[in-house]
């Protein structure tokens, strides 16, 4: 590597992409959720033993051949159709040579010229403007095993004694999703991903951990000079490839990094070189990989023990016909019939409620009591108990039922809280901890007048301020009423009730 | 019934070496679907027999294990690359064997040893367990000393098989009934033009001749047939097999099983891949290597991997025009009888041409067979027969004819010749 012969003066972002426009494609591999890998039946279940789900076929043994896994074509297909791409009546798979101990057979099965799916788009809402992504590619591969250096201090291959390699993961089927450079900010590489996300969460067609590495992305950065007003645009420039970001976090802050020091570089007139970087969480900044000046020559030619893929229209159509609702289909449908805002949706979204929230609106509650019911008291109940709100013990029928009883007024929010506690601690539904708990609210005449009586009598002093026309000295009274009752009354009816013994 | 398997077919509870150091102590944890199917039909595997690493070679002396000799003349070769298929056969070490054939390694052994030797269409036997040389062009089939044999033989491991994608779904052609039915009346026999002349052995040519009238007379019509693609076969067949072996060769890397060399502790993983295949492939198989590696390198491919697919689309053209006025396509098996071990080791491209015949069936994927019919100064003469793709019951049906009609004339099967060993 070499060092730079001139030392760089960083600048401030804003500085930067006032001067360069960043220009960004991302790469995102997500590993499909089939119950079998690729090409063989072993299980694709996350955290086995290691080297306990594998067979010949999977570790490349001599003489094993593939066969592809239906399952993995149609959950592609699923995202080439929710893509807007086109599926392809004939394609083939590739072989993509290159030698690696964690590639069993020293070629992935990877498809090079002629893809599954092309020529999409997904569009993409950052702060109310949609930016529109295009999709060039959607393709299938196998997955390689995992490599352990073991030795090190840092867990990575320097500095490491041995490795040992994990073949589980090795054929589990990816898709590779390829965008066109359409992307300009790190905000937009960040709300892509996420986007991405959330349609294949829909799709159910991988569980998109990106912690697992469910869903990896590589970012290509570049940047070019804006244009004057009335000239054109410039061609782009040397791009950088930060491979394998593992949250949305990461993209947005690679990006960022990314972008900040090829302008520092540009700005000293070094040139950027195209290379591969990986990001480091800790210190927010990118580092240049193992760059091989001359780029790998993969060899690539058609895999011959696999037949060319002919899909037919009727196939793909049916697999479209099959597609469930979508993230931006479901974010319009649910603008239109509950008049709930962008910013509610992404609120709801990243509390992981969305679902839960329509399912207690079509139990009969009020989109906005749902909304605030799940996104306040039980978002924060799911934290506390760390598990997410789908995880609680409490069904949406059952919150439905809680604002029904706090519409009818049986039920103050503090009440309510109560019961969900009841609830949540499995004392059964909300009308059995109502019961048992003697929670609902006192209707009971004589006994709140009883108490009225009594908070009046204990205080005078108060009492004659209220009835000299001080409405607002009222409030220990209410306090008082309330704790005479232990909170089993609505606080406003105490207070107009007060008022009027007082007479003011 | 007792079976010679080539040692590039696994076999649990045997090793598989494909004739390589690389593969040394590799007990492989499966059978190929060809064992297992001569499993179900209770036939007996004798053992692994003899073959040129990873199936490159025309000679079996390409074999880390030493060279098989051919029981007709013990100084010289028995093909290849199922040479010690055919050489056990010839042997009577074993009434059938298994080979298998990516530009002619059953047909050619079995001519130069006097055998019956089957390519099958491609997709018609399961490669599963195939260690692959060339994926493309790989097929297993029989060695056997008769027609019938090898259709029984045939019949055995023939047929569909989900483990191979490459597999055809479709009912095995009635192979043992032809071979029964020996006829060959009304048949449209073609002499491909392009298969004779200069380089053949005037020997090998007189008997080719000799079979042709033979079947004419047998009521055959003759015709002669141009396939005028067949002259770029062997350049196309050097370029795709190699580039498919690099690739297909690449997993030996001492990571997982077989030969390791170089692990000191000190060596990086690539470096005792590096050393690994360096002690582990011979120079034949290195050489077929570097080749298809170039030959697929970015800026190359087009002009040379790309190029040989045209040709072979332009001989499975060929092909298909000549079916379409024949039933068969005849040839001689092979330019020469058996030459002498060391011959032509270090002339690889003289090696090559003994392949000429045979290369055009595997780059169509069409059936084909080598039946003896007789011998050249002592040593056998094998006789090619092709037929469309799925239609290898015509070349039981031709074979058997012919087969018939040569011990009727001699009095006695060809092998009965052979010399006492
Ligand atoms: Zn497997």
């Amino acid at each position: 590597m070499s060092t730079p012969a001139t030392v760089l003066t960083t600048p401030a972002y804003d500085d930067a992409v006032a001067r360069y426009e960043p220009v960004i494609g991302l790469e995102t591999h997500v590993e499909l959720g089939t119950a079998s890998k690729m090409f063989c039946g072993c299980s694709t279940a996350f955290g086995a033993t290691p080297n306990s789900q594998v067979c010949p076929v999977c570790l490349g043994l001599p003489g094993a051949l593939p066969v592809i896994n239906e399952a993995a074509i149609r959950f592609a297909v699923m995202i080439g159709l929710a893509l807007n791409c086109q599926i392809a009546s004939w394609c083939r798979f590739a072989r993509k040579n290159y030698f690696y101990p964690d590639m069993p057979k020293n070629f992935q099965i990877s498809q090079y010229d002629e893809p599954l799916c092309t020529n999409g788009w997904l569009a993409v809402e950052v702060e109310g403007e949609v930016h529109r992504v295009g999709i060039t590619r959607v393709h299938l591969e196998e997955d390689t095993g995992k490599s352990l250096h073991v030795g090190g201090a840092t867990g990575r291959i320097h500095g490491a004694t041995h490795s040992l390699v994990d073949y589980n993961r090795a054929g589990i089927p990816l898709v590779e999703i390829v965008t066109e450079p359409d992307v300009r900010s790190p905000e937009v590489a960040r709300a892509y991903v996420e986007e991405l996300r959330e349609l294949c969460r829909s799709l159910a067609v991988s569980d998109v951990r990106m912690e697992q590495g469910s869903l990896r992305c590589d970012a290509n950065v570049s940047l070019r000079l804006r244009p004057a007003p009335g000239e054109p645009e410039a061609p782009f420039g040397t791009r950088s490839e930060t491979k394998n970001l593992n949250s949305l976090r990461s993209v947005e802050r690679a990006v960022r990094s990314e972008i900040i020091r090829q302008a520092a570089l540009l700005d000293a007139g070094e040139r950027v070189v195209q290379e591969t970087r990986h990001f480091d969480e800790a210190s927010g900044r990118t580092s240049s990989g193992r760059s091989k000046e001359e780029a790998t020559d993969y060899r690539y030619f058609p895999e011959p023990d696999l037949a060319p893929l002919a899909l037919s229209r009727e196939y793909v159509e049916a697999v479209g016909a099959s597609l469930p609702e979508l993230p931006s289909q479901r974010r319009a449908r649910l603008i239109a019939e509950h008049g709930f805002s962008g910013r509610d949706l992404v609120d709801m979204g990243n509390a992981g409620v969305l679902e839960l929230v329509e399912q207690t609106i079509a139990a009969g509650a009020t989109a906005a009591a749902a909304r605030k019911w799940w996104l306040n008291e039980l978002a924060r109940r799911a934290a506390d108990a760390g598990v997410t709100p789908a995880e609680l013990a409490i069904q949406p029928v059952q919150v439905a039922r809680v604002i029904e009883l706090i519409a009818e007024g049986s039920l103050t929010d503090a009440l309510a809280r109560k019961v969900i506690d009841g609830v949540l601690a499995g004392e059964g539904g909300p009308d059995e901890v109502v019961a048992a708990r003697g929670l609902a609210v006192v209707t009971d005449d004589s006994a709140l007048s009883a108490a009225v009586d009594t908070a009046i009598a204990a205080a005078p002093d108060i009492a004659d301020k209220v009835r000299s026309g001080k409405l607002n000295a009222v409030g220990p009274l209410v306090g008082a009423v309330m704790k005479a009752m232990k909170g089993q009354a609505d606080a406003a009816t105490v207070r107009s009730l007060l008022l009027e013994r007082l007479g003011a | 019934m007792p079976l010679a398997l080539k040692d590039v077919l696994t076999a649990r509870g045997m090793p598989t070496t494909c004739g390589s150091r690389i593969l040394e102590g590799w007990y492989p944890p499966y059978d190929a679907t060809v064992t297992a199917r001569l499993r179900a039909a209770d036939v007996v595997i004798l053992g692994k027999a003899n073959m040129d690493e990873f199936a490159m070679g025309s000679s079996t002396e390409n074999s880390a294990y030493g060279a098989t000799r051919n029981p007709w003349d013990l100084a010289r070769i028995p093909g290849g690359s199922s040479g010690g298929s055919s050489a056990a056969v010839a042997a009577f070490e074993a009434p059938l064997a298994i080979g298998t054939d990516t530009g002619g390694s059953i047909r050619q052994p079995a001519a130069v040893c006097g055998l019956v030797g089957v390519k099958p269409t491609y997709g018609g036997v399961s490669r599963y367990g195939l260690v692959a040389f060339s994926s493309s062009l790989d097929q297993a089939g029989p060695l056997a000393r008769t027609v019938t044999d090898a259709a029984l033989l045939h019949a055995a491991i023939a047929g569909h098989d989900p483990l191979d994608s490459t597999s055809v779904d479709r009912p095995v052609p009635p192979v043992v009934e032809a071979a029964a039915r020996r006829e060959v009346p009304g048949m449209r026999i073609g002499v491909v033009r392009e298969l004779s002349g200069e380089g053949y052995e005037p020997g090998v040519q007189a008997r080719f001749d000799e079979a042709v009238a033979l079947l004419a007379q047998l009521g055959a019509e003759i015709v002669e047939v141009s396939c005028p693609h067949f002259d770029y076969a062997l350049a196309a067949y050097y370029l795709i097999a190699p580039s498919e072996c690099s690739s297909n060769l690449a997993r030996f890397d001492a990571m997982r099983y077989g030969l390791r060399i170089g692990d000191d502790g000190e060596a990086g993983a690539e470096e005792v891949m590096s050393r690994t295949r360096d002690v582990g492939f011979g120079p034949e198989v290195k050489r077929r290597i570097i080749l298809g590696t170039y030959a697929l390198s970015s800026g190359y491919y087009d002009a040379y991997y790309g190029q040989a697919q045209k040709v072979r689309t332009l001989i499975s053209r060929d092909f298909s025009a000549a079916f379409e006025r024949v039933d068969v396509l005849v040839s001689p098996t092979t330019p020469t009888v058996a030459f002498p071990i060391g011959a032509k080791v270090d002339d690889p491209i003289a090696m090559y041409l003994n392949d000429l015949c045979t290369i055009p069936a595997n780059l169509a994927g069409v059936p084909a067979m080598s039946v003896p019919v007789g011998l050249s100064d002592g040593l056998p003469v094998g006789f090619q027969i092709m037929a469309p793709a799925f239609a290898d019951d015509r070349l039981y049906q031709v074979g058997g004819a012919l087969e018939a009609a040569l011990d009727a004339r001699r009095g006695h099967s060809l092998l009965a010749a052979a010399p006492a060993l």
